[in-house]
C-alpha cells in the first residue's frame, strides 16, 4: 500500500516536470505575438496555475484520507460512524467553487469582448480588411483595399488591427494562426469576423484546425508580419509583377488540392463575392435590412 | 451486374483491410461452426436470443461492449501507431480519417453505451428489488435493435467502406459532395436503429424504477445507482429523440439530395452541429452519471461507511441533467456567435464543474473516518478521484471561451475528453465489473492480477494523454494524419504511443485474469464476498431468474438495506413464499431487428425494394403482435420453495 501511495505522488510530480518543462520551451500557445493572442494566454496561465491548486488539494485530501483511515491502521473491531453530512462542510464544498466559477466567469466574459472585437491598443486606426476563403484544401486571401489575392500566405503590417473575414468554398473549416491569436470558423453561407494584431515583424504559421477531409494535414499557410513600408512596397511589387486574377483562374483553384504560394492582382471578391448576409450579431444593421427587403 | 456488385467493395482497400476481412471471415465461420459442433444452438435461441430475462440481458450488452472496447482499443493503437513518427506511412489520410471516425463512433455508442446499459439491465432491479424491468420483451427488443446497429455499422468496414468525416459527422462534409463512399450512410442507419434501441431502454427503466421499487423504499431511499440510472434514463429519453431527427435529416440529405444541411439551396450546416450537440453533450452525461453511479457504491462498500451527504448527491444529479441541455454551444464557441452568446454558454458550462465538484468531495468525505480496504474496484475508484479531477479542471479551460479558441479542435481537447472519459467511465465500468463479476458469474476475479491491470493502465494511461495537453498547446491539431518532423511534435508523440501500448497490455491483462480466475479461483464464496450493503447482494448466488423468492420490505432501513439487514438485524424478507408471476420468452423481437437490418442495409445501398419488403415485414411482426395474448406463467410455490431450498443446503446467504 506504502509503495502504491509514493508511486501515484511520483507520477504526478513527474506528470508537473513535464508540464513545466514543455513551458520552458516555449509552447506556441504561451508565446504570443499579438494582443488576442497574450489575453489567450494570460487566461492560459492563470487557468494553469488556478486548476493545479485545485488538483493537488484533492489529491492531498485524498492521499490523507487513504492514510489515515485505511483498515490497516485500524483496530479489527473499528466500526465506522454513519455520517450524513455537515452543514459547515457541504457549504464550504459548494461554497468555494462558487467562487472560483464566479471570479472566472468575469475573466471569460471580459477576455470574451476583448478577443472579439478590435485589440484595444489598435484602435485608432481603422482595420486592414482581409477576406479570408478556403477551398479544398487551400486558403484564398483577398485584399480588397490593396487590390491584391494571395494563396497559402498573408504578408500582413505589424502594429495594425486586421480583420479577417473567413468563409469557405466548401466544408467548416478553422482559421488560427496559434501565435496571433485562437481560430475561428469559416463556413459556406456565412461570413465570420476574427480580429488579430501583430505586435512586431515575425513569421507564423496558420492552418485549418478544423476537420475538412483528406487533405486537412496539409491545409497550411505561412504569415508574415512586416512593417508598413514593407508592407506597402510589397503591395506595389505585386501590382507590377503579378497576373490578374481571372473568374477561370479562379475557378481552376478552387479545385481540390494542394497549391503552392500563389499571387494576384484583383481579387475574386469581384466575381464570387463573400456571402455577407451576416448571422453575426456584430453586425445586426445587416440582419435587419435583410428582413425589410423581403 | 457487376456495377451491383462493385458497389459492396471497399473504395480504398489495403492490406491491413484484406487481413481484417479474412480474420472476420474465419472467425466467424469458426464460430458456426463450434455452436453447430457443440449443439449449441437450441440452446442459444431458448436461453439467450429469445430470453426476457434483465440479468441475461444484461450480460448480452456486457459481451458485445467487451468487444467492441478492444475493437475501438486497436484504431486506438493504429492512430497512435501513425502519429509516433512524423511523415509515418503507416496509414494515408483516408484510412486515418476512418480510422479515427469509427474509433469514436465505436467506443462511444458500442462499447461505453452497452456498458452502462449492462448495468442498467444487471443492477436496476436487483437494486430496487423488482423481479424484472417493466416491460421485459421491450427490453429484449431494445438489446436487439442495439445489436442490429451495431452489427451494421461494423460491416461498413470490409462491405462499402467506413464513414470517414468524423464522428461528429459535421456536414457539408458528410454530405455526398464531399463524403463519397456510402460510409457516413451507414453512420446515418446504425446510429438511428441503435438509437431506438436506446430510446426503449429509457422508456423502460425509467417506468421500471418509478413503477416496482420495493414496498417501502421511497425516491429518497434508492441506492445511488438506481439515483444515477434513473437521471441517466430521463436524459436518454429527452435527448435521443433530438438525434432521431437529426439522423432521419441527415439520411434524407445523403439519400435523396434534401440539402437540410448541404451547402446550397438555404441548406444550413451549423444546424446539424446544433441537432447534434444538443444530443451529444448530453449524451456524456448519460455515460458519466451511472459512472458516478457505480463509483458510489464501490466507494462505501470499501470505506465500510455510509455514502456521505446522500442527499446533496442526489442534487448533484438533478441539477447536472438540467444543465447538461442548457451547454451545447460549448463545442463550437469558434463558429461566430458572438461574445454575448459565448459568454452566457461559457457560464453555464463552467457551472456543471460545481455539482461535479461536490460529487468529489462527497466521495473523498466518505473515506473519512472509514475502515477502508483496498480492491480491485476501490482501487479504480481511488485512481479515478485524482485523474478525472485532471479532466475535470482542463474542462473548465476549455468552458473559457475566449481562450477556448485556443484549444478547440486541438490535442489538447482530445487530452481532456479522454481524461474524463476513461478514467471517468471505463474505470467506473472496469470497477463495475470486477465488482458485480462474483454475483454474475459465482467466482471472484483474481485481485492480484486485478491491481497490477490497474496500476498498468494508469501507468499507460498518463503516459499516452499527458503529452497531448502540451502537443496541443503547441498548435498540434486533431484528426491531422501527419506531421512534420519541423514541428517539434514527434518525441512527446512518440511517448503517447509508449502509453497507449501500455494501456493496451493493461486490457490483456484484464482478459488473462478473466480467463485465469475461470480457471482456478473458488467457487464456494456465498452470495455476498466483498461485505456490501445493497440489496442485490441480497439475493443468492448465482441469481434465481425470479430474483427475489419473496419480494424485499426496506420500510425500516435506509438506502443501504442489506447492510441494516446485516447489521441491524432488519428484517428484509417478511411474510411467505407465493406463486411468482413470470413473463415467457419470445422470438419475436429478434425476428423484427433482423428486419430493421436488413432495411437499414438496403437504405444504406439505396436498394429500395428491399427496404420497403423489410418494411412490410417490419409491420407485418408488429401486427402480429398485437393480436397476440401472451400472459406469461407462473413458478408454483411448491418449485420456488424447492429452489431455496437447495440454494440454503449448499449455504447460499439471505
Ligand atoms: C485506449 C486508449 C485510447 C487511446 C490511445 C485513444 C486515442 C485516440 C486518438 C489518437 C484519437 C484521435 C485524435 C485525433 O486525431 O483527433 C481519438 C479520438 C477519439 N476517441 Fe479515443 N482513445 C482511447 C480510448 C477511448 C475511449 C475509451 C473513448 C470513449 C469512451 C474514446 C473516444 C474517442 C472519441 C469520441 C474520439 C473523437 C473521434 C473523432 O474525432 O471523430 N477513446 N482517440
Ligand atoms: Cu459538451
Amino acid at each position: 500500500m506504502k509503495v502504491n501511495m509514493k508511486g501515484t505522488l511520483l507520477s504526478f510530480m513527474g506528470l508537473g516536470a513535464i508540464l513545466l518543462a514543455g513551458c520552458n520551451d516555449k509552447l506556441a500557445v504561451l508565446d504570443p505575438k499579438g494582443p488576442q493572442a497574450q489575453r489567450q494566454a494570460d487566461d492560459t496561465m492563470l487557468l494553469i496555475y488556478l486548476m493545479s491548486g485545485i488538483v493537488l488539494t484533492v489529491l492531498a485530501i485524498l492521499v490523507f484520507m487513504l492514510f489515515k483511515y485505511r483498515a490497516s491502521k485500524q483496530s479489527p473491531d473499528y466500526e465506522p460512524p454513519h455520517i450524513h453530512g455537515h452543514w459547515l462542510v457541504e457549504t464550504f464544498m459548494i461554497g468555494i467553487p462558487v467562487i472560483i466559477v464566479i471570479f472566472l466567469s468575469f475573466v471569460s466574459v471580459k477576455s470574451n469582448y476583448i478577443v472579439e472585437n478590435v485589440p484595444q491598443e489598435y484602435e485608432d486606426q481603422e482595420p486592414l480588411v482581409i477576406y479570408a476563403s478556403s477551398s479544398n484544401w487551400k486558403w484564398h486571401f483577398s485584399y480588397p483595399e490593396q487590390g491584391i489575392e494571395t494563396v497559402n500566405y498573408l504578408y500582413i503590417p505589424a502594429g495594425r488591427a486586421i480583420e479577417f473575414k473567413l468563409y469557405s468554398y466548401g466544408p467548416i473549416t478553422s482559421f488560427w494562426i496559434p501565435q496571433l491569436g485562437g481560430q475561428k470558423y469559416a463556413m459556406a453561407d456565412m461570413v465570420t469576423t476574427l480580429h488579430l494584431a501583430a505586435d512586431n515583424p515575425g513569421e507564423f504559421w496558420g492552418r485549418n484546425a478544423n476537420f475538412s477531409g483528406r487533405g486537412t494535414a496539409e491545409n497550411i499557410f505561412d504569415v508574415t508580419a512586416l512593417t508598413q513600408t514593407e508592407f506597402d512596397e510589397w503591395v506595389s511589387d505585386v501590382h507590377e509583377t503579378a497576373a490578374p486574377l481571372t473568374e477561370e483562374k479562379f475557378d481552376e483553384l478552387l479545385e481540390p488540392g494542394h497549391l503552392g504560394k500563389q499571387t494576384y492582382t484583383g481579387t475574386h471578391l469581384e466575381f464570387s463575392p463573400a456571402p455577407e448576409h451576416n448571422h453575426d450579431e456584430s453586425s445586426e444593421e445587416e440582419v435587419e435590412e435583410d428582413h425589410s427587403s423581403h | 451486374m457487376s456495377e451491383f456488385f462493385a458497389q459492396f467493395a471497399v473504395p480504398h482497400p489495403s492490406t491491413l483491410i484484406y487481413i481484417a476481412m479474412a480474420s472476420i471471415v474465419l472467425g466467424s465461420i469458426a464460430l458456426v461452426a463450434i455452436v453447430t459442433y457443440f449443439k449449441l444452438w437450441g440452446y442459444l435461441w431458448r436461453e439467450w436470443i429469445t430470453t426476457v430475462d434483465h440479468k441475461k440481458i444484461g450480460i448480452m450488452y456486457l459481451i458485445t461492449a467487451l468487444v467492441m472496447l478492444f475493437r475501438g482499443g486497436v484504431d486506438a493503437v493504429m492512430m497512435r501507431l501513425q502519429l509516433a513518427v512524423p511523415e509515418n506511412g503507416f496509414l494515408d489520410a483516408q484510412h486515418y480519417n476512418e480510422v479515427f471516425t469509427t474509433h469514436g463512433v465505436v467506443m462511444i455508442l458500442f462499447m461505453a453505451m452497452p456498458f452502462i446499459t449492462f448495468f442498467f439491465n444487471f443492477l436496476v432491479p436487483l437494486q430496487i428489488g423488482a423481479r424484472d424491468v417493466a416491460f421485459p420483451r421491450l427490453n429484449n427488443l431494445a438489446f436487439w435493435l442495439f445489436f442490429m446497429g451495431m452489427g451494421l455499422f461494423n460491416i461498413s468496414f470490409i462491405v462499402g467502406g467506413s464513414p470517414d468525416a468524423g464522428w461528429t459527422s459535421y456536414f457539408p462534409l458528410a454530405d455526398n459532395e464531399f463524403s463519397t463512399s456510402v460510409g457516413t450512410n451507414y453512420y446515418m442507419l446504425a446510429l438511428q436503429i441503435a438509437g431506438l434501441g436506446t430510446l426503449m431502454t429509457g422508456i423502460n427503466f425509467i417506468t421500471t424504477i418509478f413503477k416496482m421499487r420495493a414496498p417501502g423504499m421511497t425516491l429518497f431511499k434508492m441506492p445511488m445507482f438506481t439515483w444515477s440510472a434513473l437521471i441517466a434514463n430521463l436524459i436518454i429519453v429527452f435527448a435521443f429523440p433530438v438525434l432521431t431527427v437529426a439522423l432521419a435529416m441527415g439520411t434524407m440529405d445523403r439519400l435523396w439530395d434534401t440539402k437540410f444541411f448541404a451547402i446550397g439551396d438555404g441548406g444550413m450546416d451549423m444546424l446539424w452541429a446544433n441537432l447534434f450537440w444538443v444530443w451529444g453533450h448530453p449524451e456524456v452525461y448519460i455515460l458519466i452519471l451511472p459512472a458516478f453511479g457505480i463509483f458510489s457504491e464501490v466507494i462505501s462498500t470499501f470505506a465500510r461507511r455510509n455514502l456521505y451527504g446522500y442527499t446533496s448527491m442526489v442534487w448533484s444529479l438533478i441539477v447536472i441533467s438540467v444543465f447538461s441541455f442548457a451547454v451545447w454551444t460549448h463545442h463550437f464557441f469558434t463558429m461566430g456567435q458572438g461574445a454575448f452568446t459565448n459568454s452566457i454558454f461559457s457560464i453555464t458550462t463552467m457551472a456543471i464543474a460545481i455539482p461535479t465538484g461536490v460529487k468529489i468531495f462527497n466521495w473523498l468525505f466518505t473515506l473519512y473516518k472509514g475502515k477502508i480496504v483496498i480492491t480491485t474496484p476501490m482501487l479504480y475508484a481511488m485512481h479515478f478521484i485524482p485523474l478525472f479531477t485532471l479532466g475535470g479542471v482542463t474542462g473548465v479551460m476549455l468552458a473559457m471561451s475566449a481562450a477556448d479558441y485556443q484549444y478547440h479542435n486541438t490535442m489538447f481537447l482530445v487530452a481532456h475528453f479522454h481524461n474524463v472519459i476513461i478514467p471517468g467511465v471505463v474505470y467506473a465500468m472496469l470497477a463495475g465489473l470486477t465488482f458485480y463479476w462474483p454475483k454474475m458469474f459465482g467466482f471472484m476475479l483474481n485481485e492480484r492480477l486485478g491491481k497490477a491491470t490497474v496500476w498498468v493502465m494508469s501507468f499507460g494511461f498518463v503516459l499516452s494523454f499527458i503529452p497531448m495537453y502540451i502537443t496541443g498547446l503547441d498548435g498540434q491539431a486533431r484528426r491531422m494524419y501527419t506531421y512534420s518532423e519541423a514541428s517539434g511534435f514527434s518525441t512527446l508523440n512518440m511517448v503517447s504511443f509508449v502509453g497507449a501500448g501500455i494501456m493496451s497490455i493493461s486490457f490483456l491483462m484484464l482478459v488473462w485474469n478473466i480467463w485465469y480466475s475461470f480457471k482456478n479461483s473458488p467457487r464456494d464464496i456465498g452470495s455476498d464476498p466483498w461485505d456490501a450493503r445493497g440489496l442485490e447482494w441480497a439475493t443468492h448466488t448465482p441469481i434465481p431468474h425470479y430474483n427475489f423468492a419473496i419480494t424485499p420490505d426496506v420500510t425500516d432501513s435506509t438506502s443501504e438495506a442489506f447492510w441494516d439487514a446485516k447489521k441491524n438485524g432488519t428484517k428484509l424478507f417478511k411474510g411467505e413464499i407465493q406463486d411468482i408471476h413470470m413473463p415467457n420468452n419470445s422470438g419475436q423481437t429478434f425476428i423484427l431487428s433482423i428486419f430493421f437490418f436488413i432495411g437499414g442495409f438496403a437504405l444504406v445501398f439505396s436498394m429500395f425494394t428491399l427496404a420497403i419488403i423489410s418494411l412490410i415485414g417490419i409491420l407485418a411482426c408488429m401486427g402480429y403482435r398485437s393480436l397476440e395474448d401472451d400472459h406469461g406463467y407462473h413458478i408454483h410455490k411448491e418449485e420456488v420453495e424447492l429452489i431455496e431450498k437447495k440454494y440454503d443446503k449448499e449455504g447460499g446467504a439471505k
